[in-house]
């Protein structure tokens, strides 16, 4: 029996010892060879995968674009990223941000795609003075929580004015339904841009529903929609949860437009909803067919590597990634020694400090800067003005309604 | 009056699922006196065999009656050896030790099938295939219903009648009732509790299995994590109808179904997940025994 003990305990002291070996090789500085780590988080699972996945996408094609221009390296540094899944959770953006910041020492961060976890990872990157750049958060107040923080889209008072408009003015609509989710930034805040607008321009907005992200069944929603009898429902949130309404409310005999916002941008969003979303219309970031040879050559690359078409989310990820890595190369072409700062062995330093200090102000001046996703100008709020495509869904596809420029 | 009425057709739907579910809960409480956490999970597992069984005979792309009758019926018996699995392997070793004990292994499974499955099936949601496309039929005054609330109806009422007639028109139904009794009388009256035990477990899983199956028909995403609150809130059904009482659990997640269709519809969608705990809290305020429960007899 002691034997028996004996053992058990030496394979239980081995054990603790390996793992906290395994522990200290993985963090701090892992390897002696200088490199750029840039973090990015998103949600790689959970309800909205498809935006993590996507951004991850978006990344990867910038960064083999850059293997392919200069064996990956910016200024004689290789650039790596960590990618980390939040699991579409506030709470767990948070958490992944600080190790990033904390762990892996990066010298920014791409992320994240919903404005709620956004909003959380980016008080932590203000603080330690690492730039953010949120490739596609509309939600007005995340570039308001400190001046590291960018983003590549626009905003959401502009998106909820566009989509009030083009109910009023391109489908004729007066009177319509609002459901917004009550768990989420993003779309508490498009709705009340949208009927702000809405109300304004000489419409009434005749019910007003909500629901919680996660949530399955819409139906005593869409009944009290349908009893108020609108002509259109506006609904501001998210892919899954449209796709599962748009189903529902035509099982109810509700026939007319449903419109969305950005949020809709997904490949599942049809897989999802089916035949049910012919006839809605949503707010876009691009449209495949567009004349931009940006985007036709980002095109181009991400099909010959996923085998898929890219959706907007993963084209204001590249666009977030090569900016990013523009204004690494011209900071490693105009200031060598603060560029230097950004390399893995000066984690820590103050040399690192200003080296993100100065990559930030490069960020802020970008200017005219042609991206996939169209001309990119940051503002003093570090904010882009883009024009809107409206999408409309026909016969199962996507396809491009209007352009609407701010 | 429409709008009503189209609620109330939503919500006795809804209902419907959580009295399936609030079978498998009562049944097992009746013979055991555990309540078996892991039984939302079960349902989660009912609607994934579902998922796969429906792939496996490609019923989307030519979808007929028979191979919908298929997914049922094979995610039914596949969660009805889940059942046996767990209980056979997690509740049977620890029978004998306090009730502490099994409640604690009962969370322990719920957590393992929880986890399991997300490590099996990967956390990002599936969508079920609509091989039922939906159709509806107006029923007058402008409330329609679909044929697939209608299915939902009608199979879970078959499944309730059919489990009325085991339970009280075999001779295993009678002896799950001579084992709810006492475990001690029957046994010595020549049952053999062990196996009447795992009866009612296989039978319960079965019935959770059919609601996943038939939510996942209605609502076609499915994750790992589904199980967690529509188990809780059949739970509470269970409890509101006098846990234990088979009539019991279907009135009681009748009475669930349309609490939370009306607060959604009339109130606020925040209050859906708050209303199943405030009909808890006043249901062991007024009646602890539950709408349909007898009072339990003081034993001297």
């Amino acid at each position: 029996m002691t034997s028996r003990w004996g053992q058990r305990l030496t394979l239980a002291g081995s054990l603790i010892v390996a793992l906290a070996l395994a522990g200290c090789g993985g963090g701090g500085s892992s390897s002696g060879k200088d490199e750029i780590v840039i973090g990015e988080y998103g949600s790689l699972t959970g309800g909205d995968a498809t935006f993590g996945q996507s951004t991850k996408s978006g990344v990867e094609v910038a960064l083999d674009e850059l293997t392919a221009k200069s064996q990956g390296k910016i200024g004689g540094l290789t650039v790596r990223a960590v990618v980390e899944d939040d699991q579409g959770k506030p709470e767990e953006a948070a958490s992944v941000v600080q190790k990033l910041i904390n762990q892996d020492r990066v010298v920014a961060v791409v992320g994240e795609v919903a404005s709620s976890r956004s909003l959380a990872g980016a008080p932590i990157c203000q603080q330690n003075g690492i730039p953010m750049i949120s490739p596609s958060s509309t939600n007005p107040d995340v570039t308001r929580k400190g001046d590291y923080i960018f983003r590549m889209c626009y905003l959401d008072d502009f998106q909820g004015q566009v989509m009030a408009r083009f109910a009023i003015q391109n489908l004729g609509l007066k009177r319509v339904a609002m459901l917004k989710d009550v768990k989420n930034d993003y779309s508490v805040a498009l709705s009340k841009f949208c009927t702000e607008e809405f109300v304004k321009d000489g419409g009434t907005v005749v019910v007003e529903q909500s629901y919680s992200s996660g949530d399955q069944d819409f139906r005593a929603q869409l009944t009290a929609i349908k009893a108020k009898n609108p002509q259109a429902i506006i609904l501001p949130g998210y892919y899954t949860e449209a796709g599962l309404i748009g189903r529902q409310a035509r099982e109810l005999g509700l026939t007319m437009p449903i419109i969305g916002g950005d949020g809709w941008e997904s490949s599942k969003l049809l897989e999802i909803g089916g035949d049910a979303m012919n006839g809605c219309y949503y707010a876009n970031h691009w449209s495949l067919d567009e004349q931009n040879p940006q985007l036709q050559a980002f095109l181009t690359a991400y099909r010959a590597k996923f085998k898929s078409d890219p959706d907007a989310i993963g084209g204001l990820a590249y666009d977030a990634a090569t900016v990013l890595f523009g204004c690494m190369e011209k900071l490693a072409a105009e200031d060598p020694a603060t560029f230097a700062g950004l390399g893995s062995s000066k984690a820590g330093t103050e040399a690192r400090k200003a080296a993100t200090k100065k990559l930030r102000d490069l960020i802020a001046a970008t200017a005219n800067y042609q991206g996939a996703t169209g001309l990119i100008t940051l503002d003093e709020n570090r904010n882009p003005k883009k024009p809107i495509v409206m999408i409309a869904v026909k016969g199962g596809k996507k396809v491009f309604e209007t352009r609407i420029a701010p | 009056m429409a709008e009503f009425l189209q609620q109330l057709i939503n919500g006795i739907t809804q209902g419907s699922v959580y009295a399936l579910i609030a079978l498998g809960y009562t049944m097992v409480y009746g013979i055991l006196r555990l309540i078996n956490f892991a039984h939302g999970d079960v349902y989660m597992l009912g609607a994934f065999f579902g998922l796969f069984i429906a792939r496996l005979t490609r019923a989307q792309a030519d979808p007929n009656p028979l191979k919908a009758a298929a997914v049922l019926l094979f995610a039914m018996i596949g969660c009805g050896l889940v059942g046996f699995v767990i209980e056979r392997f997690a509740y049977k070793p620890v029978r004998k030790s306090s009730r502490l004990a099994a409640l604690i292994t009962a969370i322990g499974v719920s957590l393992l099938l929880e986890n399991g499955g997300m490590l099996l099936f990967g956390a990002d949601p599936k969508f079920f295939p609509q091989f039922i496309p939906a159709r509806q039929f107006a029923l007058g005054m402008g409330v329609t219903i679909s044929n697939q609330q209608l299915i939902i109806l009608v199979v879970s009422i078959s499944l309730m009648l059919g489990l009325r007639f085991i339970v009280l028109h075999t001779r295993a139904g009678k002896a799950m009732r001579a084992v709810s009794y006492s475990h001690t009388a029957a046994a010595l009256m020549g049952i053999s509790v062990d196996r009447i035990i795992t009866f009612t477990f296989v039978l319960g899983s079965m019935l959770a299995a059919a609601a996943g199956v038939l939510v996942a028909l209605q609502n076609p995403k499915i994750e790992p994590y589904m199980g967690i609150m529509p188990g809780l809130k059949a739970f509470v059904a269970a409890v509101l109808g006098g846990i234990g009482n088979i009539p019991g659990a279907v009135l009681g997640g009748l009475v669930m179904g349309i609490a939370e269709v009306m607060v959604v519809g009339y109130l606020s969608p925040t209050w859906r997940d708050a209303i199943a705990f405030v009909l808890l809290i006043l249901i062991l305020l007024v009646r602890p025994s539950g709408l349909l429960g007898q009072p339990p007899a003081e034993k001297v």
